[in-house]
């Protein structure tokens, strides 16, 4: 820090309140020292206001501070660019507690747009991460990314052309991710190995898949589940999967709608899952070989209420696709299981039709697939409010997951 | 206007500890509040152009250090008067409140940075001080800076000093930062002894398995060396405590799952930096390696480590290549 800004700032910190400040940024020159400077300076309570403008940064930004606020003046008026990044793994790394970032925007990163990671009860709210050449395999892998968190919001957020997953929540429990808008990624929402998530009223379109809810071997957090899925439209995911290989949405068809892998206590409802051109939902074990012994690859107690499931599997990026469609009669059922762990189950009060590779076990291909026409079986869950101290049979969903409702007021107050 | 009233620890700890005339070490500008706003400020030198200690800092060295884009790293460590370092086994030293890391780069032949790590009661803090040209002044650099330098092979690089935060990155264990080097499996027996016999370390301590030296590797065998480097470039994220523990690798020097290790285990995260590749190390594929690629690449979003390095390490390319190479297929 320059002489004349220490001098400065003793001035003007000997008037200065003791309680929360706000520390305005303006864009325009040497932005890097300067607003990576205030998000190190900046006091627990602080808000650093970031002004309207382009924002043009070298290398990745990181806040590790608790309870501070990023602010800009709007998605589409605060941009911070990171078309020249040189260095970092993401634009901006927030490694503190109690944060909020809302009304400004990321573009073009070099690896992931924002991520929090062991970021406690953090709130993304009307945050936009671009890449704006579109979908290409050299962009970014995650677009919102919090990881290794309890305590999740991402609200009314826009994602697009994130080579993984726009918004991907990982290893974390508490989470709702709501009124986003998610197109062009490969997956437009991913909820991984973690536990008590909402996804409620996104609007998730042009992804090669739409939503997803995975769970992986060998990560220090495992077993996910308890996952509501609800109000969202899901329309026309026909993006070609441009996902570098070697990443497990690589494997992920063009056209899913929903996809549920290896997770246990899912509730799909209220969606609008429409022309998802290989299927709407698709319910399945993990599919490669692993040794972690902690690990369940299947699919258990995932319950499909009510939902609107219209005109897809009508060109199936499935091996036999073509064969398939027709002898389904033109396009696939609605919701394909892959036939290992607990079949999905008709919750609603429509009667879904399904069909199943009917795999042998988990791990076998799809050379050894019969599929067969599948009939849901039909019954409600039963959903469970732990009370303290008791021990619950963990498969089976809660009535109301998602991020604790202070987060809410920090996001809409 | 008011960002600059964050600056008031600043100001106010550089005027608190501005150094005394003597070359004695500041014990208040270590264990003090603020970040003292020259590196002067400390009196860890006697001469700081020639990088001589004062007294009570100790050079050291460590065997197989971490890459800096071949820069030449000058390294000591200061304890208060009247105290001693804990031996831990084959783990960090035990340093105690008031003491401090100190590391200066030097490329070009000139100093470009010295990194301090103080032990405050509150724990450690990490400050990066850039050099001016003159070779004069060492300043507080919060925000890191890039500088356009040449590596010693002559390729020219846009070099990095780390902001305060990436100095965390690497730096934090769970929520602490903690130092990383001056682990005693990764000191001599040699140093260890005099740093003892010098009435600073309570014991030698008993080391189970020491990292080779680095400039032995040509003699030795491929696991230990590329172990011995993975465990000093990657080991401080790459641990269950550490900024990279989602990925699940873990490739500490006593880890010996070889999931845990890369073998065989498919990237969780990697995005564009799996290259293609469907595994981290494949036994006997280097070049089907993510690892490797990923040690091999400049690219942000591809490039491991993802901080600290604009240039590839040569000789760590080989010393892991070779060790995967080895590897039974």
């Amino acid at each position: 820090m320059p002489a004349t800004l220490i001098a400065a700032a003793t001035a003007l910190a000997l008037a200065a309140p003791a309680y929360a400040k706000v520390i305005p940024v303006p864009a325009g020159e040497n932005a890097q020292a300067r607003l990576q400077e205030a998000l190190i300076l900046a006091a627990p309570g602080d808000v650093v206001e970031l002004g309207a403008g382009r924002f043009v940064l070298t290398d990745g930004l990181s806040l590790d501070v608790k309870g501070v606020t990023v602010r800009g003046a709007g998605m589409d008026a605060t941009v911070l660019d990171f078309s020249g990044q040189k260095g970092a793994g993401e634009g901006l790394l927030v490694t503190s507690d109690e944060v909020t970032l809302r009304d400004f925007a990321v573009e073009n990163t070099k690896g992931d747009g924002i991520k929090s990671k062991g970021a406690d009860n953090i709130v993304y709210y009307r945050v936009r991460v671009t890449w704006t050449g579109g979908p290409k395999t050299t962009n970014g892998a995650y677009g919102i990314y919090p990881v290794s968190s309890t305590g999740v919001l991402v609200d009314g957020c826009k994602v697009s052309g994130a080579s993984d997953a726009g918004i991907y929540v990982g290893q974390s429990k508490a989470i709702t991710v709501r009124y986003n808008f998610v197109e062009n990624n490969v997956a437009g929402i991913e909820i991984e190995n973690s536990r008590d998530a909402l996804v409620a009223d996104n609007f998730v379109t042009r992804n090669t898949g739409g939503i997803l809810v995975f769970d992986l071997p060998n990560l220090p957090v495992m077993g996910g589940g308890n996952v509501r899925i609800t109000g969202n439209l899901v329309i026309a995911n026909d993006t070609p999967n441009f996902a570098p290989k070697g990443n497990i949405v690589a494997g992920v068809p063009r056209g899913t709608g929903l996809m549920v892998m290896a997770n246990e206590g899912v509730v799909i409802e209220r969606n609008k899952v429409i022309d998802n051109p290989t299927a709407a939902v698709m319910v399945v074990a993990y599919p490669n070989a692993f040794s972690d012994t902690k690990y369940n690859p299947l699919p258990r107690r995932v319950f499909l209420g009510t939902n609107d499931l219209l005109r897809g599997g009508n060109d199936p990026q499935l091996p036999g696709g073509d064969q398939l469609k027709a002898a389904f009669g033109g396009a696939l059922p609605p919701v394909m299981w892959d036939g290992l762990g607990d079949g999905p189950i008709a919750s609603g009060n429509v009667i879904e039709f399904g069909w199943t590779l009917n795999l042998p076990r988990q791990g076998a291909g799809f050379d050894q697939a019969k599929p067969a026409r599948f009939q849901l079986p039909q019954h409600q869950p039963t959903y469970i409010v732990p009370q303290p101290g008791q021990k619950i049979e963990r498969s089976e969903p809660s009535p109301n997951p998602g991020a604790p409702a202070a987060l809410d007021v920090r996001a809409r107050p | 206007m008011r960002l600059l009233a964050g600056g008031i620890l600043l100001a106010a700890a550089a005027v608190a500890v501005a150094a005394p005339q003597g070359r004695v070490v500041n014990d208040a500008a270590i264990a003090g509040a603020g970040f003292p706003a020259t590196l002067d400020a400390f009196g860890f030198f006697t001469n700081a152009a020639t990088q001589r200690p004062a007294a009570g800092v100790t050079p050291y060295r460590i065997q197989t250090p971490l890459w800096s884009d071949g820069a030449e790293k000058l390294r000591f460590v200061y304890l208060p008067a009247g105290t001693k370092a804990k031996a831990q086994g084959d783990g960090l030293l035990d340093l105690p409140v008031g003491s401090a890391l100190i590391k200066t780069f030097k490329l070009e032949g000139r100093l470009t940075e010295t990194r301090v790590l103080l032990h405050r009661a509150e724990g450690w803090v990490a400050l990066p001080y850039q050099w001016n040209r003159e070779q004069t002044e060492a300043r507080l650099a919060l925000a890191g800076a890039r500088l356009e330098l040449k590596t010693p092979q002559g390729q020219a690089i846009s070099y990095a000093i780390p902001n305060k935060n990436q100095c965390k990155e690497c730096h934090q264990q769970q929520d602490a930062v903690v130092p990383i080097g001056p682990k005693a499996r990764n000191l001599s027996l040699a140093w260890l002894t005099s740093f003892y016999k010098a009435g600073k370390l309570d014991a030698v301590p008993q080391v189970s398995a020491r990292v080779p030296l680095w400039e032995d590797r040509a003699k030795l065998a491929a696991a230990p060396v590329a172990r011995g480097w993975l465990d000093s470039n990657c080991a401080h994220c790459h641990n269950p405590a550490g900024s990279a523990s989602n990925s699940g690798l873990d490739l500490r020097w006593e880890q010996s799952d070889p999931i845990a290790l890369g073998i065989n285990k498919r990237p969780v995260a990697a995005g564009r930096g799996s290259g293609g590749f469907e595994f981290d190390v494949v036994p006997g594929h280097p070049d089907k390696s993510i690892m490797v690629y990923r040690m091999g690449s400049l690219e942000g979003g591809i490039s491991m480590p993802e901080v600290g390095r604009a240039s590839v390490d040569p000789d760590g390319m080989v010393a892991v290549t070779k060790w995967i190479e080895e590897m039974k297929r």
